[in-house]
């Protein structure tokens, strides 16, 4: 029980429990600013995998955690991309309720 | 090896069962609660739960940045959206939920159960005799800057979009006049 921090498997169904934590927030949440943060847990439980990855499996030990910034880089233009759509939707509709965003619904 | 309780070893790994317990306590918070500020609150302590598997993984640097990137900076995004958007309390939860609560534990949990039966049945060429740090500092930035610089570079771009396309997403209709961003008074 307490070397669980050597072994891949470990790390790898970590992630698969955070990955699972995020599809499930994102389909229960009605929110977007909930499936904003469902989203970040999907993110983190994949490179919680390449992190493993790289550390037991790699031959080349680095590209793992590059990917890994690459990640959080992309992960932060997101964040800061959907927090002005958010805004942006709240100045139109007055709310940010996925189920009053029907315009398109035809 | 079965390190016994009283060794660094397994001090090693109470702390990391701790951050397995963090890190899983902070993305039920994060789902489950029904406020928003909660469960922004909770994301910020998954990912210190992250950080620290990332510290186990043997690479200090990735951990660090995930605090600051993920705890320091997206997680204030999200709040600044949280607070500037005003999300209405009474509406957090669905009003009919139907069949989208249940759909998203079974959804959520088949995925979860099915990755983790795929990687506990699969066999997996671990490289023994790897040194616990892999990868330091100076390696990411030398491979940063030769193998993998042209990525650097796009990331670089993709940033500076994000950072004026934002500002142009947020800014639009702030010259309308008098419309103030707020509650109706309906």
């Amino acid at each position: 029980m307490l070397d669980l921090s050597s072994q891949l498997s470990t790390y790898l169904v970590l992630g698969a429990i955070l990955f699972g934590f995020g599809i499930f927030g994102m389909i229960r949440r009605p929110t977007l600013i909930g499936m904003l943060i469902a989203a970040e847990l999907v993110l983190s439980g994949a490179s919680i995998n390449f992190m493993a990855f790289q550390r037991f499996t790699a031959p080349d030990p680095v590209v793992g955690q590059i990917f890994t910034l690459f990640i959080m880089a992309i992960a932060a233009a997101e964040a800061a991309i959907a927090m002005s759509i958010i805004i942006c939707v709240y100045r139109n509709y007055k709310s940010i309720e996925t189920e009053d965003l029907v315009d398109l619904n035809g | 090896m079965n390190p016994t309780l009283f060794s660094l070893e397994g001090f090693a790994g109470l702390i990391f069962l701790l951050f397995i317990a963090i890190s899983i306590l902070g993305a039920f918070i994060a789902t489950c609660s029904r406020r928003l500020i909660r469960s922004v609150s909770g994301l910020a302590l998954c990912f210190v739960g992250v950080a620290g598997f990332y510290y186990f993984l043997g690479s200090p640097f990735v951990a660090l940045m995930e605090l600051l990137i993920y705890v320091g900076a997206v997680c204030v995004t999200i709040t600044f959206a949280i607070m500037l958007a005003e999300p209405d309390d009474r509406k957090l939860i669905r009003k009919n939920p139907g069949l989208s609560n249940a759909l998203s534990v079974l959804v959520g949990g088949v995925i979860a159960l099915g990755l983790i039966t795929a990687v506990t049945s699969a066999t997996w060429n671990v490289v023994n005799g790897r040194s616990k740090v892999v990868g330091s500092l100076e390696q990411i930035g030398m491979s940063l800057l030769t193998d993998y610089s042209m990525v650097f570079e796009l990331i670089s771009v993709v940033l500076l979009l994000a950072i004026v396309g934002s500002l142009a997403l947020a800014r639009g209709g702030r010259d309308r006049g008098s419309r103030v961003l707020g509650r109706d008074p309906e």
